[in-house]
């Protein structure tokens, strides 16, 4: 058990040592974020140059591929974490969960919306029940659900115990998601990045695109760790550093 | 690893494997309800349901499109290169409908085994590209940059 190879992965675990971790990472993480996706964003929009048949149109996918990408990888985040909370019997693991979870379903539902705003010139239609988009709804509702659980459960182990289960029950979709587009006949295209294949897009349009993900993975990391401060801060009120963090001398508060 | 830990670990991955099992051949068993279309070929060998509505996906075939001189009405060929469906539409088509497009007709077949569709709507592929380099590809014969990509794929 105090095995060194086994450290790392448990300082992780201390609610602690991530606190301080978040307070000296958040800021940048934040500042680069910002950065990137807003000069992606004028690269994007501006610079790169108009697609072959879809004009302008196509430009939404800058905002588009970045928030579905995230969306399904907030989601497996999430599952990691129910991994180690239901093996490890980890805090940390139901602090990321309760920060995630809105952030994964804003992700999902910018994705929704702009692919309806994307597929009404496009394809003819704001939506249409194929396996892409009805999977994505799906994960959409997944979120939601991970939501609606969690603030119904009154006591904090049952919570976690209940969320994590959900969270991993519902990882099988994500597979889904991905390989939809190849398993049956859909609207949407199929993937137009793969890791065997070049792009099937010129790299003055992809370049703006890689770098709105970068971007938009800093934003998402920032902006978990800084709900997470907060939800340590909450959970962990009772400790003794804590107290210390937030200058409450004397008497411990019955919390 | 503690043994109570791994133990609880190969609990979990043996439940989350035989749920996905079990949802994949539930997925299986449904493919042809998660389609969204049907391709020619398919239709032409009577896989499609007749008399209700459904949807056919293919390529428009080059130089199938006639329009009538006094309504929206348009006629064109949906191909797969295997089998071929007639597609009557009335109505405004979406701006990617043109020849040699992948698109997805909603409607019924009617005894004379055409399609007449109360929707129609364009398929995108995955390649993108400038205009500059769309023309240029077809100056030098290429359809376009997607045809290496595919090739391979249905329709």
């Amino acid at each position: 058990m105090a095995n060194t190879k086994w450290t790392w992965f448990h300082r992780f675990g201390s609610p602690k040592w991530l606190y301080d971790f978040a307070e000296r990472y958040n800021g940048p993480l934040f500042g680069v974020g910002c950065a990137l996706m807003l000069g992606a964003c004028f690269w994007g929009l501006f610079i790169a140059p108009p697609d072959y048949q879809q004009g302008d149109s196509f430009r939404i996918i800058y905002i588009h591929v970045p928030t579905a990408i995230l969306a399904q990888s907030c989601y497996m985040m999430m599952a990691a974490a129910a991994l180690v909370g239901l093996v490890w019997r980890m805090k940390i693991s139901d602090y990321f969960i309760a920060c995630a979870a809105p952030i994964g379903a804003v992700m999902t539902f910018l994705a929704l919306f702009t692919g309806a705003v994307w597929g009404k010139p496009t394809w003819g239609t704001w939506w249409v029940w194929d396996a892409r988009l009805t999977s994505m709804l799906l994960l959409l509702f997944l979120y939601f659900g991970v939501i609606a659980l969690r603030s119904s459960i009154q006591s904090a182990d049952n919570r976690a115990r209940a969320s994590y289960v959900l969270v991993l029950v519902g990882v099988i979709n994500i597979p889904i998601i991905k390989y939809s587009v190849d398993w049956w006949n859909t609207l949407h295209q199929p993937a137009t990045f793969t890791l065997t294949e070049k792009p099937a897009m010129p790299a003055e349009m992809w370049l703006p695109l890689l770098i709105m993900v970068i971007g938009i993975y800093c934003f998402f990391t920032a902006l978990v760790l800084v709900r997470m401060q907060a939800e340590i801060v909450q959970r962990e009120l009772k400790t003794r550093w804590v107290h210390k963090l937030l200058n409450i001398e004397g008497e411990r508060s019955n919390g | 690893m503690h043994p109570k830990r791994k133990q609880r670990l190969l609990i979990i991955c043996f439940l989350v494997c035989g749920l996905s099992v079990a949802i994949g051949l539930a997925m299986y068993a449904l493919s042809e309800n998660i389609n969204l279309f049907y391709n020619p070929t398919e239709i032409s060998e009577g896989k499609a349901p007749e008399g209700v509505k459904i949807r056919a996906g293919g390529m428009v075939r080059e130089g199938s499109v006639s329009r009538s001189e006094d309504d929206l009405t348009v006629k064109f060929v949906l191909t797969d290169f295997v089998a071929d469906v007639e597609v009557n539409y009335t109505g405004i088509l979406p701006d990617l409908f043109r020849e040699g497009q992948g698109i997805v007709a909603l409607g019924r077949i009617n005894n004379e085994g055409v399609l007449i569709a109360d929707e129609v709507l364009a398929k995108h592929d995955e390649n993108y590209m400038p205009p500059e380099v769309a023309e240029a590809l077809e100056k030098s014969g290429h359809k376009g940059y997607g045809d290496q990509y595919t090739s391979d794929k249905e329709y």
